[in-house]
């Protein structure tokens, strides 16, 4: 295998990572919204440090070896069409994923508060934090954007 | 350079877009369970959530992921070459998707036992098992990802 294709192998797994990421953030978001305990809203934290992991894998591997693959691959420049789509995405993507890790923290910020003042039981306010529905619209959206960047991939409009 | 490096012909895009798609959405899914049913720890709740996402995650991924590569082996006319002429990382993908295909079934099986057991207050040991055999086709699935994007003669 010649760089090239290492680059190539490694950038296709990091975009698997982005999306196996994102997968756990949606098992985490549906399993949120059942939960009105700070136990139970915390019990989440390694999956959401996993998928967290995931996605920064993710997205630092798909831009850099992306871009390395643009100038080192004859066949493609980085001004093609395709590929400054795919890098508009990109930040897009990641602006959302941003504000879809924002929209999570007051959540945990309650329940960790619960916690530590003794309150293990079931609590509204809590539960209302969990089920809000900012962060699945924008993760929702984030989605979207990542399913786009593979279209883009797959079809390159312009190439 | 792989498929997905190379301007290919636009029918090939689609089936290779839901095989791309399904194997995203496969590993997705193992990756969910896996991280949900090693952080559930006993708890009920977690443990079911772990098997449902292999069941309605990975499942789902792994059968579109199927379809897709089926689909593309015709489109690229794979299926008119003598077999010992399939190039090595092509042998890969179909031998990982389709014993990866088995296990995940059992492990369905396995986990679907588990949670009945679960229900019944009989413990939580075969959604350990499941647990284990997530953490293995994961393994086995990235290996095939890799091989077929970096296709190692």
């Amino acid at each position: 295998m010649s760089l090239d294709d290492w680059a190539l192998a490694l950038h296709v797994l990091s975009a698997f990572a982005l999306v196996a990421g994102i997968v756990c953030f949606w098992m985490i978001t549906v399993a949120a919204r059942r939960a009105d305990t700070p136990e139970a809203t915390l019990r989440l934290g390694p999956v959401a440090r996993i998928a967290g992991a995931a996605v920064g894998i993710g997205m630092v591997g798909t831009i850099v070896l992306g871009i390395w693959l643009a100038f080192s691959f004859g066949g493609y420049d980085i001004w093609d069409p395709w590929i400054v789509a795919a890098i508009v995405l990109w930040f897009i993507g990641g602006g959302l994923g941003r504000r879809a890790d924002q929209a999570a923290k007051p959540a945990v910020r309650k329940a960790l508060e619960l916690q530590s003042a003794g309150r293990t039981g079931p609590d509204p306010e809590l539960a209302a934090l969990n089920t809000a529905s900012t962060g699945m619209v924008v993760q929702a959206l984030t989605t979207l954007v990542v399913l786009l960047i593979l279209i883009d991939m797959i079809w390159k409009p312009g190439a | 350079m792989s498929v997905v490096a190379a301007v290919r012909p636009d029918s090939w895009n689609f089936p290779l877009f839901l095989h791309v798609l399904g194997a995203m959405i496969l590993v997705g899914g193992l990756l969910a369970a896996g991280g949900v049913l090693a952080a559930a720890r006993g708890d009920a709740r977690l443990l079911r959530l772990g098997y449902w996402s292999l069941l309605l995650v990975s499942l789902p991924g792994w059968i579109l992921m199927r379809i897709g590569a089926q689909w593309i082996f015709s489109k690229e006319g794979w299926d008119d070459v003598p077999d010992d002429a399939v190039p090595t990382w092509l042998g890969i993908g179909f031998a990982t998707a389709d014993i990866g295909g088995l296990i995940l079934l059992v492990s369905l099986v396995v986990g679907g036992v588990g949670i009945y057991r679960l229900r019944e207050g009989k413990g939580s040991g075969l959604l350990r098992a499941t647990l284990v055999l997530s953490l293995v086709l994961l393994a086995a699935y990235i290996v095939a990802a890799w091989a077929m994007a970096g296709k190692p003669s």
